[in-house]
């Protein structure tokens, strides 16, 4: 092989593992690089859209940064425009949403990390009738559950209540996280346990000192999915919450969209402000996320 | 320190009755092994006596205390898993550490058991690491060293050894005895090793299916197994079994084989004079089966013409697998012996030495 940059580049990427054949190889990265494309263009297209002077949505432009860019569209869902005399709600939807959804996480990990070690370790009347339960919970689209989860907060008189959202958001998210819980505490050795038990431990103490921190990496990927489920979520927050003041950002921003004028380059800017911490925190627990899906045993 | 007792107990599971009236007498300081095939029930028997889990029916007494409806944490045990059941997450330390400090003992103390537990068991510079970066005999000290630091009143090890290689086995088998030793405590040892069980037990106890066969020292065990199970089990290799018919000539008694015939020494025939024609299984360790050419003097010899199929020299021994018309069997004779395969020999029989089982209860009659 010769040493130049561009061969050890060609070297790399067609790199074959597991000895496949060139062609296999091949198709696999035409594969992945159709699917890049797929799922990167439309993100790119935004970026682009909130760089436009002007609310222009549809060109046949196809630069990404586009001629005569402006940050004006940042600037303005930041920090409000003004001349309009409009001010900017943007950080108080942002903070209402890490309220809502981190106690939402919070609450769910909690209530998930106790009954899921209760369906790994118990034998109970309606246990596996309980287990199938929950999975069925989550085959019904969030759409059908809108009008009875309106219909009971509104009961629990929640209605524009951060509260009622919370409480809404829990509700669907605590079954899923019960599975993915219990199928990591069925990979801890009972011996372990019963180890803790002999050395004088109490059922609560060895959940405590034993089950919780051994399950670290799986509570970590609980409260994640929980906290990415509702990071963005509108179809509920539309239906639970109608105060601007309580407002979760995926409600906020549609206020960028008025009866009469759509404001489609601050609706971009602000959906690229928003997408940026999720993206840190998920590059930021990547370690934790590929760890987690492949959650094997507890070796002693 | 305390004795144990196991009194009628049983245990089911569904409908599966797993322990069936064990009643063993484990006394203050004794070093009881348990042992017996795969599934008989051994570590059923000590998860019963762990309060793992519930007895279905009798008592469980530790000291002078029916511990039936204690929980384990109260019943003052200690146990060795087969898996040692390390506590991954925390460092060696504080895996020992782990039972003293929930059961608020000064942190000087625990300081002072944990280091003297590691001194004795050579792990002291392990402390600071986690299980997983210790190899598996070291995890076996550490689950060893987390049990001694509780200084219970009763040690229970459920085949600890079992995951460890040959040599290391062997060594750990020494150190546990000489634990024994220095601690005085009550020690009961699960295992489905004989030879194991042979070293180091001051009893042993044989169970098979669930129950009890015999309970007693190691020697005792091996020269007068109480039926075929545990003879055939104690001892290695195995004792030698022919299936053969109890016949009288004349004022003797004989062993008949079909392939050949023993005459019981005088001295040893009282118990089988009324037993003419009966069934039984004539047993005989291989040590008691001697080359021709080395026998020892003076015991009572049966000559039996016997054909060597397979030669296995072992250097202080020779281990020749003999043939008799239908019956094979094991012979250890001297390493000097000259025999090899195929040659034929009137291999000697020492009489002194032999065991006759009825062939229907499989008890040993004597
Ligand atoms: N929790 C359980 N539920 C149902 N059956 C069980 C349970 N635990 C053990 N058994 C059965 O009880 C029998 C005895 O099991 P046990 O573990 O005591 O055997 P063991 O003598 O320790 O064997 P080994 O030498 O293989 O460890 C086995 O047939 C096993 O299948
Ligand atoms: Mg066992």
């Amino acid at each position: 092989m010769s040493n130049n940059p561009l061969s050890r580049f060609f070297g790399w990427f067609f790199h074959r593992s597991r000895g496949d054949s060139p062609f296999k190889t091949l198709m696999i990265h035409a594969t992945l690089i159709v699917a890049c494309i797929i799922a990167v263009y439309p993100v790119l297209r935004v970026v682009t859209i909130s760089l436009r002077p002007n609310d222009t949505l549809l060109t046949t432009d196809l630069r990404i940064i586009p001629e005569n860019a402006t940050l004006d569209n940042y600037k303005e869902v930041l920090f409000g425009d003004p001349e309009k005399n409009r001010q900017s709600d943007f950080f108080l939807w942002i903070w209402n949403s890490i309220s809502v959804v981190a106690v939402t996480s919070v609450i769910s990990v909690i209530l998930a990390a106790i009954s899921a070690y209760a369906f790994s370790r118990f034998r109970f009347p309606g246990r596996e009738a309980g287990l199938v339960f929950l999975l069925t919970t989550q085959m019904i689209p969030a759409g059908m559950l809108l009008l009875p989860l309106f219909i009971m907060i509104a009961k629990l008189k929640m209605i524009n209540t951060s509260l009622g959202l919370i409480i809404a958001y829990a509700v669907t998210s605590v079954p899923l996280t019960i599975w993915t819980l219990k199928g990591y505490y069925d990979t801890i050795p009972v011996d372990l346990e019963e180890a803790a038990l002999i050395d004088g431990a109490s059922r609560v103490t060895v959940f405590t000192k034993i089950i919780l921190p051994l399950s670290t990496p799986a509570l970590a990927i609980a409260f994640l999915f929980s906290f990415m489920g509702g990071w963005s979520e509108y179809l509920v927050a539309r239906v639970v919450l109608q105060k601007n003041e309580i407002f979760t950002w995926p409600l906020g921003i549609f206020t960028f969209a008025q009866q009469f004028t759509v404001s489609w380059g601050q609706f971009a800017a602000a959906s690229v402000l928003i997408a940026i911490p999720v993206m840190a925190l998920f590059l930021y627990s990547s370690k934790w996320l590929i760890s987690g899906l492949t959650l094997g045993s507890v070796k002693g | 320190m305390a004795s144990v007792t196991y009194k009628n107990v049983f245990k089911k599971f569904g409908d599966l009755m797993i322990i069936k009236d064990l009643n063993i007498q484990v006394e203050d300081k004794e070093f009881l092994v348990l042992v017996g095939p795969s599934g008989c029930g051994k570590t059923t028997a000590l998860r019963l006596l762990a309060g793992l889990e519930e007895i279905t029916d009798g008592q469980i007494i530790i000291g002078d205390r029916v511990v039936n409806d204690v929980a384990p944490k109260d019943r003052d045990i200690a146990m060795v898993f087969q898996s040692y059941a390390l506590y991954p997450h925390l460092s060696v330390y504080d895996n020992m550490a782990f039972g003293l400090k929930l059961r608020k003992t000064p942190k000087e103390e625990i300081k002072r058991r944990v280091g003297d537990a590691a001194e004795i068991l050579g792990i002291t510079d392990l402390l600071q690491r986690k299980p997983r970066q210790l190899s598996g005999g070291q995890r076996q000290r550490v689950a060893v060293g987390r049990a001694i630091v509780r200084e219970p009143k009763v040690f229970l090890f459920d085949e600890p050894l079992s995951n460890l290689d040959a040599k290391l086995r062997v060594q750990m088998r020494a150190e546990i005895s000489k634990l024994h030793q220095r601690l005085q405590t009550t020690f009961i040892y699960v295992t489905h090793d004989q030879t194991e069980a042979m070293t180091m037990a001051s009893r042993i106890a044989v169970i098979n299916k669930g129950k009890l066969l015999q309970l007693d020292t190691p020697q005792n065990l091996y020269d007068y197994p109480n039926n075929l199970f545990v003879a055939g089990f104690i001892g290695s290799p195995a004792m030698n079994f022919f299936p053969a018919k109890l016949v009288k000539e004349g004022d003797k008694m004989l062993v008949d084989t079909g392939d050949f015939k023993v005459a019981i020494p005088d001295k040893h025939a009282a118990p089988y004079k009324s037993m003419d024609g009966k069934s039984v299984v004539f047993g005989i360790r291989p040590e008691n089966i001697h080359d021709p050419e080395f026998a020892p003097q003076n015991i009572l010899a049966e000559k039996i013409t016997s054909k060597v199929d397979v030669t296995e020299l072992m250097g202080n021994e020779t281990l020749l697998y003999l043939v008799s018309g239908k019956n094979s069997y094991v012979g250890r004779v001297d390493p000097r012996s000259k025999l090899r395969v195929s040659d034929s020999a009137a291999m000697i029989f020492d009489m002194d030495k032999f065991h006759i089982f009825d062939a229907e209860t499989e008890n040993a009659i004597r």
